[in-house]
Parts: C-alpha cells; sequence; structure tokens
C-alpha cells in the first residue's frame, strides 16, 4: 500500500509553514509502515490525475495568487478537476482555497478568475478593510470533532449550495467573519482558511484524508491509530489560547 | 511651552513605571509627550547638529543600531539611540525626551533610532532622518501587518517623503529591498556580501524558509549563483533581467566562528578595512556591513569604524553571553524562520553536540501566529543536538514540530516553566560546555526577567 502525494506550487504557495502539511501526511503514512511518493508540481508543470490520490496547494499574497491562478486554470485544471471527480483528495488552504472557488476578488486590481472546483466566491473589502486574523477553532458537525488552527486573509469568501462548510466556527472569524462557516467540501476536495500547519494540531484530520487517498485503489484500507499525545496537547493549547473547549 | 510641559509630563511617567516595575518605562512617556505637546519628536530631533540616522528591516534593527552607537562613540560623537528597541514613534519620542533638558535641548549630537518596518513612514515624517538603512525584508508577524508587499510599499512611500539631501543605505543581497532602495531618487548606498562560507548546505539552492524567489517585477524564479541566508544573495531573473546591483561596500573574507563571533573585510571604492565582532553568525556579518555602510556615508574614516565595531557588545539576547554558577549561557533571538535557520547553523558548529533551550512565545510582540515553525528547518537538530529543552507559552507546538522533525523523544523535554527550563536544560551540561537558548522576543525577556530577578543580569532597559 502506498500514498501517492501531489504538492501544487510548493514554493510558490507556501506562505506560512504550509510544508507542516506535507510533513505530516508523510510522516503519518510512514510511522504506519505505508510507503508515500511526493510529486511536486511548479508552475507550467502538468500534472496526472491518475498519479497521485491527494494534492495539496497551500496559500499566498496576492502578488503569488496571481501568479498561480492562470496556470492553475489552464496548465493543471483539467487534471485537477479530473482526479476530484474521480474521488482524489484535494486539501486547498487560504489562498490555495480561494482559488479554487470560481471568483477571488483581490483588494485591487481584476478579479482572478478561479478553477470553480469549489462552488465559492471570494471578494476582498478593499485595501481598508479589516483582515480576519487571528486563533481559530472549527468543529466538524458530522463527527464532533475539533479542527484548530490560525487565519489571516483579506477576502471574504461565500459558498453556493454546491459545496458544505468544513464546520462551524466556534472562535474565530472563518469564511467570512459573519455567517460562522468555515471552509468547504465537495466531495473529497477540502478548502480551508486554516492556513500554515493545519495537520499536525488536526491528527484525526490528517488520518481521514490519508484514509479516503488510500481508499481510491485500496479500497479497504484503514489506519490503525497511532501515539498522539505530543498532537492532543498541542491541540489543546491551541484551543485554550483562545478560550475555547 | 508646551514641550516643556510635556518632557516634565512623561518624565513623571517614566520615573512611575520604573517604581512600579511595570518595565523600562520606554513606551508609555513618548505617548503621553505626543498628547500633551503633538509634534515635539520633529521639533526635538531636529535640535541634533549631526541630524537623524533610522535603521530599519525585519532582522538585525537592534544590533545594527548598537553597532552604529559603537563607531558613532569611537568617532568622538554621542547619541540618543532608543537602545531598549522600543521602536515604534513612541520609543523615539520617549528616547529623545529622556536625553533632553527640561526646556527641550537634546543632551547629544546625533539621533539613532531602529524602526519598526510599518512605522518607517512615520518616522520619516517626524524625523527628517540624514541617514535611512534598509536592512532586509522577511516573513515576520504577518498577522501585525497582512502581507510582505504592504510593507515594501510603505517604505517606497516613506523614502518618497525623505529630505533630499538624505541618504538611502540598503541591501543589495535582498530582491525586494533593492528594488526600494535603488528607486530612490536622492543619494544612496548599497551593500551585501560576496561570499558566504559553507554552513552544511548548498550554497545554491534556497532553503524552505526562503520568501522572495520570484521577480518582483514579471514574476519568473529567480536564478542564484550564490544564497547567503533566506532568499538573500546574489540574484538574477532571466526573464526580464532583473539583478542584484553590484553592491558599493561589500563584505568578503568571511570568518565565522560559532557563537563567538566572526570576521571580514570590508571594501568600499579603494578602501578596505578588516573588522572583527563577537557578534556571532552571518546574519550579523550583514549588520556589520550595514552599519559599516552607514557610517561610510556619514563620512566617518575606516579606522575609527572597524575600532567602533570590535568595541560594540552584543545587545540583549542577540548573542549575549551569561554565566550562572560557572554555566555559561548564550541567548540567540530567533524570530522568524531565516533568522532561526541561521541561529541553529551557528549553535550546531559547536562540539561536542550541544544542548539547547528553545522558548517559544505567541505575544504580539513575537507575531501570534507560530506556524513560522513549521518553515524552520528543525530537522538540523535531529542529529546534532544532545538534549532538546522546549518551553514558552506555546512549547506543546515547539514539542510537536520536534517529534515531526524526527527528533527522538527521549531527546526532547517539555517543560512550561521557564525557571525550572533553565535548570533542566543546564542539568544536562558537561563540564565545560554551554547552553545554548533560542527564545523568541517576549520568551527572551521572559527568560531574562528571570535570570534579572535572580541577579545574574541587569534590567534590559538598563543595558
Amino acid at each position: 500500500m502506498d500514498l501517492r502525494i501531489c504538492h501544487l506550487y510548493p514554493d510558490l504557495l507556501n506562505l506560512y509553514g504550509d510544508r507542516g502539511n506535507i510533513v505530516t501526511l508523510i510522516r503519518r503514512a510512514q510511522w504506519r509502515g505505508i510507503g508515500v511518493r511526493l510529486i511536486e508540481a511548479r508552475l507550467d508543470d502538468g500534472i496526472d490525475p491518475h498519479a497521485s490520490d491527494l494534492y495539496f496547494i497551500g496559500g499566498g499574497e496576492d502578488r503569488q495568487q496571481r501568479l498561480a491562478a492562470p496556470d492553475l486554470r489552464t496548465v493543471k485544471g483539467s487534471a485537477l478537476r479530473e482526479a476530484a471527480e474521480d474521488g482524489a483528495v484535494v486539501l486547498a488552504v487560504c489562498g490555495g482555497y480561494q482559488l479554487l472557488g470560481h471568483v477571488y476578488r483581490p483588494s485591487d486590481g481584476p478579479d482572478l478568475e478561479g478553477l470553480g472546483l469549489l462552488d465559492l466566491a471570494t471578494v476582498h473589502p478593499g485595501p481598508g478593510a479589516r483582515r480576519l486574523i487571528g486563533n481559530v477553532v472549527v468543529r466538524d458537525p458530522a463527527s464532533g470533532q475539533i479542527l484548530v488552527g490560525f487565519e489571516n486573509h483579506g477576502g471574504r469568501t461565500r459558498l453556493g449550495s454546491g459545496a458544505r462548510p468544513l464546520g462551524t466556527v466556534v472562535a474565530g472569524f472563518g469564511n467570512n467573519g459573519e455567517d460562522r462557516t468555515e471552509g468547504a467540501v465537495w466531495k473529497s476536495v477540502y478548502g480551508t482558511y486554516l492556513h500554515g500547519p493545519l495537520l499536525p494540531k488536526n491528527a484525526w484530520f490528517a488520518d481521514r484524508l490519508v484514509e479516503v487517498a488510500l481508499r481510491r485503489r485500496h479500497r479497504d484500507a484503514t489506519l490503525a491509530p497511532l501515539p498522539d499525545e505530543e498532537e492532543q496537547r498541542a491541540a489543546a493549547a491551541a484551543a485554550a489560547r483562545v478560550g475555547a473547549r | 511651552m508646551r514641550d516643556v510641559a510635556a518632557i516634565a509630563a512623561a518624565r513623571l511617567a517614566a520615573a512611575a513605571s520604573r517604581a512600579v516595575r511595570a518595565g523600562g518605562g520606554t513606551t508609555l512617556p513618548g505617548r503621553l509627550a505626543a498628547w500633551v505637546a503633538p509634534g515635539i519628536t520633529g521639533r526635538l530631533s531636529g535640535r541634533l547638529p549631526g541630524g537623524v540616522l533610522l535603521v530599519s528591516g525585519t532582522n538585525g534593527k537592534t544590533t545594527t543600531a548598537r553597532l552604529l552607537s559603537g563607531i558613532l562613540a569611537a568617532a568622538g560623537l554621542r547619541t540618543i539611540h532608543n537602545r531598549a528597541g522600543a521602536n515604534l514613534l513612541s520609543g523615539i519620542t520617549a528616547a529623545l525626551i529622556e536625553r533632553s533638558t527640561p526646556a527641550g535641548r537634546p543632551d547629544g549630537e546625533v539621533g539613532l533610532f531602529e524602526v519598526d518596518e510599518f512605522t518607517l513612514p512615520g518616522a520619516v515624517l517626524a524625523t527628517r532622518p540624514r541617514v535611512v538603512v534598509l536592512l532586509n525584508l522577511f516573513r515576520d508577524q504577518l498577522d501585525r501587518y497582512g502581507e510582505i508587499d504592504i510593507i515594501a510599499e510603505r517604505w517606497r512611500r516613506a523614502l518618497a517623503g525623505l529630505p533630499p539631501e538624505a541618504a538611502v543605505v540598503y541591501n543589495a543581497d535582498d530582491p525586494m529591498v533593492a528594488d526600494v532602495g535603488r528607486a530612490h531618487r536622492g543619494p544612496a548606498l548599497s551593500f551585501g556580501l560576496e561570499e558566504a562560507p559553507a554552513r552544511g548546505h548548498d550554497a545554491r539552492t534556497l532553503e524552505h524558509a526562503a520568501d522572495a524567489r520570484y521577480c518582483y517585477r514579471c514574476g519568473r524564479l529567480y536564478e542564484y549563483t550564490l544564497v547567503t541566508l533566506g532568499h538573500m544573495g546574489h540574484y538574477r531573473c532571466p526573464q526580464c533581467g532583473t539583478v542584484r546591483p553590484a553592491p558599493q561596500v561589500r563584505a568578503r573574507d568571511i570568518r565565522l566562528r560559532g557563537a563567538d563571533g566572526s570576521a571580514a573585510s570590508v571594501t568600499f571604492d579603494a578602501a578596505s578595512l578588516a573588522v572583527d565582532t563577537v557578534l556571532p553568525g552571518l546574519y550579523n556579518v550583514y549588520d556589520v556591513t550595514a552599519a559599516a555602510a552607514a557610517a561610510l556615508a556619514l563620512g566617518i574614516d575606516p579606522q575609527v569604524i572597524a575600532q567602533g565595531i570590535a568595541e560594540t557588545a552584543p545587545a540583549f539576547g542577540r548573542g549575549e553571553h551569561v554565566v550562572i554558577d560557572g554555566r555559561e549561557l548564550v541567548f540567540l533571538l530567533a524570530k522568524n524562520p531565516a533568522g532561526f535557520n541561521e541561529v541553529l547553523r551557528t549553535v550546531l558548529l559547536a562540539e561536542p553536540a550541544p544542548v539547547v533551550l528553545v522558548a517559544i512565545n505567541d505575544l504580539a510582540a513575537d507575531g501570534r501566529d507560530i506556524s513560522w515553525l513549521w518553515d524552520v528547518d528543525f530537522e538540523m537538530l535531529r542529529d546534532r543536538a544532545r538534549t532538546v529543552v522546549v518551553t514558552g507559552i506555546r512549547a506543546d507546538d515547539m514539542a510537536l514540530r520536534l517529534k515531526y522533525a524526527g527528533v527522538p523523544s527521549e531527546r526532547v523535554t517539555l517543560e512550561h516553566d521557564g525557571w525550572r527550563a533553565l535548570e533542566q536544560a543546564r542539568g544536562a551540561l558537561r563540564e565545560g560546555e554551554r547552553l545554548y537558548v533560542l527564545p523568541t522576543y517576549t520568551a527572551m525577556l521572559r527568560l531574562r526577567d528571570l535570570l534579572a530577578r535572580k541577579g545574574y543580569v541587569s534590567g534590559f532597559w538598563k543595558q
């Protein structure tokens, strides 16, 4: 059994600790004896929809997003859509999350057309608008589990009917600071504003992604539990930082 | 008349703040004075016969200003300097007031102020500086500032507000800073490193922490013939041809002596000066070169510059050595990925494998977002650290980071209490070994405060 990960724009959309997510996926697979193959796809690199089970896109500032958006649409778009339709996991964080929607309107300059993989649109209210910054705690309504992280975004995202939120905001801002939704999910495509190292402190979510990704080719894949004391302590400390839990 | 009242009120506030042990009284008095007498900062700094120098950048502000203070002292000039690192406008105002007569006469020739990156436009307007030193722009405290491009834009605006005769001293090795510096219409002086000693990594490859990989003009990936530190080095855009400007002040023959300092030769026109400093690590070679360039811009004699640099001791927590009961502690402030990586490389030069204390806080002055821990190459500690003790408000996050860096759990000790963490780490030392303390900013203040309470060091505001 092996896990095949594709990291999109590793040196362009990598704003703040995004690498922690890749490190976590790799380690948690390896600790269970699951082999890992990592492919990095940069600007101009095409991707193969059948060569990876999990695609990751990190965050970036407006300038980097402007570089990535046309490449995502024209060079990688159809393959990523095909992989997603076929059940591959896509995890997109912050700037990458915005680019999976229909459109991102930056604080100034023209709109960036997104991939439209997630039914959502993002609007930055302008250079004077308050950024949504801080520790954030989100509850997954299905499992009751929580996700902890940090968000820092100017854009306000609103979901259409074709995507459901990843979770409900317990503390922090989430998609837009108003409707208490955070992130978006469609099939196995996940988008979130919990930037940087989302997965290390939310080991249950990392394992869910790994399991879903593995099941694309290994139907009965299940993951053995790991001793996650450090993960749980760090998650509890982060939640306590905003008085949640 | 208002200034007299403002100075009196501010002095009273500073004394009161110290009396109740609230700290050094380095910020509140400035805010109070500016409220009583708006514009007081400009009036006081305008009376400095030698003018004002401003130093800004993500890394190295405090140390570069300190080096300049040493150089100016060697040149016989007395500085008014926000030494304690209060680098917002209020801190600059407070420093001016502390060293002015009740009637508002500054007691010194030159104003020397480190300035927060975001505050630079306001500081330029308030002090009308003679020299502005632009060090570097790293990802740091994005939670406070939003995006790094916004800071570069603010710097461009700041330079546009400079008096026409003012000189800009800028880092040619940092693509974004060089872009800001070379667009300046007035006098400018650039500095850079001509080489970087091998420190266990490929000098042509960017480390993960590097920020500015893509050309600011056209978006292509820069090509590097030399990477010195983070995203800094000898870069060139293969598409639009944007290239590192050849610096006028250049450091070469760089020798690093781990935590014990470094040496280099700095050349300018035909002149060359040999500099030797107790300040450790390549980041401080940048600071030394920047300070030398600023001093050259002021027309100070190269011999005097070298002397001032040699006589400069580290600022608190930035390569500072403290001895406790016969055990030596070396404080190396580490506040962002590129800086932390360089500190790790400096520490890991030690033989045998060292004992390291890492203290991570997430208060406003540290940056509330600690995501950056995942951009630091803590994997370096896997084979090269004997014991790592972690402490601070976000000690749990740090312990988790070490787990995923592959540092075996039996070599990691988690201790939330700062003093007990220091004791544990000291307990792991063998005869003659040093303890390397790698704290974020407020974690450093906290540990130093613990040492001050026990009488091992003096309060930071007294330095």
